[in-house]
């Protein structure tokens, strides 16, 4: 049944627009089902160069399954997904990623430290001796997140706030230029928080790319420039004022939010 | 200690200490994914496995017997994947249906075979025959030296070094992606690690720690040195580097403590019989991780903001 699915959206595919090549993401069509219902349905969107750009939409509508599906880490039913106008399984190296906190388990055998060198694997490869520089680089990753008093910590005795900049930390040592962040304000203390957009701030300002899943309609029109709101099917993609309308919100989350909240949203 | 402990003891202690090594190193990653019933799972459906090779070839040989049991431990694992998947059975459960109901076709099938002159029976399956694995060219510690005395050694000992140093070399060799796959499997598939060949090729390397060990020390010790000396090691230490190289230090000491004991205990308290060096093994191995229960060192883990899903 999935095969024919898949034959089914490649042939809706070919009628599709074809990827512009210097977005470093472009995701066409992208298609997820979880036991036979469509988790995401035929989803398009482009991260542009040096942006900051919200996921946003309902409990449900497949967000950390769209990013999930978009890098591959949960198989796609169909779509296309280029990075930085090559194929994704080529251009991973300039891609940074921060799972959900609550994805792993913080009881693992490890210290801070050797939690952000994980994110110089890939570049060390499998042999390669984790050198003097390397833990030094690895500190000024802790350093940048304010974790740097921390490194020989266990990770299990981190509180939630300092795992997540942990984790943010080990994405900075991949020295990537686009960031895709899975969650990164869930159940995090206000210091974090802004610790976290002032780093994430940064990144965008030496034009690297930044993509958060986000739940706070609230801080959206704070931290990012653009969104992405979806329900299952994309609803709506854009600058702030492109995408995050009332009317649009009203689309993503139908009932669920009350008209005064959305005119209070409409008018930051 | 002279040429009697050489001959009687030198080599069902080292097959001992290495049936516990190989078990012991991929365990530390089972027991860290929540994983710790296959290596259970693996090594009772090594007897039917056995007991099938045996009826396909009518010999007690050991080629074709260690590929029956490679092939069931395979066959297990894909029973497992079907009952999780088609059942919608959480996989502890689905590892314990599968691992009861093979291991019981095993003793069924093993009941209707005439194995009366072979030696195969469910006490052997369990048990193994560590005290009979002497070295009876092994005259003393010089025979150590004597090439035609160390052609006398117990085969099994050839077989479970050799296990022993494929297992502990793709250990190393793949560290790195076993390690950030078994942490967080999300980041790990994102950074380009097959996450699903990694945690298929745990799964085989435990099965051929299983089966090379299961016939020289039986079940008892596989299913016991998978998780008692890892979970021991755990409870010493914060690192994963660590933590192995403990488990490595507990299973030898279970391994030498066990076979010592069950040879010795019973005459020292003034008994006359051994009792088994298999049996006794696993029961110091359990007595270990108790003891690191009550003293380890990082027995005490605070997650409590982190909340660990």
């Amino acid at each position: 049944m999935i095969a024919r699915l898949r034959l089914a959206a490649r042939k809706g595919l070919r009628t599709g627009p074809a990827p512009v090549a210097d977005h470093p993401m472009e995701v066409r069509g992208l298609t997820v089902s979880y036991g036979g219902k469509p988790a995401v349905f035929s989803v398009d969107a482009s991260f542009h160069a040096g942006s900051m750009t919200a996921i946003i939409g309902p409990n449900g509508a497949g967000k950390s399954t769209f990013l999930k599906a978009a890098l591959g880490i949960v198989p796609r039913v169909s779509g296309q997904v280029t990075a930085f106008g090559r194929p994704l399984g080529t251009a991973r190296a300039r891609i940074a990623y921060v799972p959900q906190r609550a994805s792993v388990d913080w009881d693992f055998p490890a210290r801070v430290i050797d939690v952000v060198l994980m994110g110089l694997y890939r570049k060390l490869g499998l042999l390669r001796p984790v050198t003097r520089a390397d833990r030094g680089f690895a500190m000024d990753c802790l350093a940048r997140v304010g974790m740097e008093g921390f490194a020989g910590r266990q990770i299990g005795q981190l509180s939630g706030g300092q795992a997540q900049r942990v984790f943010l930390a080990r994405a900075l040592a991949q020295r990537a230029d686009l960031y895709l962040l899975d969650e990164p304000f869930a159940g995090v203390d206000a210091a974090t928080e802004r610790a976290i957009i002032e780093v994430l701030k940064g990144l965008r300002a030496e034009g690297r790319t930044v993509v958060a899943v986000h739940h706070d309609l609230a801080t959206v029109a704070d931290y990012f420039d653009r969104v992405l709101l979806l329900n299952v099917r994309r609803i709506a993609e854009g600058t702030l004022a492109e995408a995050f309308t009332p009317e649009a919100l009203q689309a993503a989350y139908g009932g669920r939010l009350a008209t005064s909240h959305l005119d209070r949203l409409a008018t930051v | 200690m002279g040429a009697e402990f050489v001959m009687l003891s030198l080599a069902p202690i080292v097959i001992g200490s290495l049936a516990a090594i190989a078990c012991a190193l991929p365990g530390n990653f089972l027991l860290l994914r929540r994983q710790a019933l296959i290596g259970d799972a693996i090594s009772h459906v090594v007897l039917p496995g056995i007991v099938l090779a045996f009826l396909v070839t009518g010999q007690v040989a050991t080629l074709p017997m260690m590929a029956g049991a490679g092939v069931a431990a395979l066959a297990a694992v894909a029973m497992i994947e079907a009952v999780r998947r088609l059942g919608r059975i959480e996989p502890g459960a689905a590892m314990g249906v599968t691992f009861t109901t093979m291991f019981a076709l095993g003793v069924l099938v093993l009941e209707r075979t005439d194995t009366s002159k072979v030696h195969l029976d469910v006490e052997h399956a369990l048990m193994g025959n560590l005290e009979s694995l002497i070295w009876l060219d092994g005259m003393g510690w010089h025979s150590l030296l004597d090439p035609a005395a160390l052609a006398g050694l117990p085969p099994e000992l050839g077989r479970l070094a050799i296990a022993t140093a494929v297992i502990a070399t793709l250990i190393w060799l793949f560290w790195r992606p076993l390690k950030l796959a078994t942490f967080d499997e999300g980041f790990a598939a994102e950074v380009g690690v097959p996450v699903r060949a990694v945690g298929l090729g745990l799964v085989v390397l435990s099965a051929l720690a299983a089966v090379a060990a299961f016939d020289a020390v039986g079940s008892i010790i596989v299913i016991a040195m998978f998780i008692c000396p890892p979970g021991t090691a755990r409870l010493m230490t914060d690192r994963l580097e660590m933590q192995v190289a403990w488990s490595v230090f507990f299973a030898v000491l279970s391994a030498v403590l066990g076979y010592v004991l069950a040879g010795y205990g019973p005459i020292w308290l003034g008994g006359t019989d051994a009792v088994s060096a298999a049996g006794m093994i696993a029961t110091v191995s359990g007595m270990l991780l108790a003891a690191a229960a009550l003293f380890g060192p990082a027995r005490r883990r605070s997650g409590a903001g982190a909340g660990a899903a």
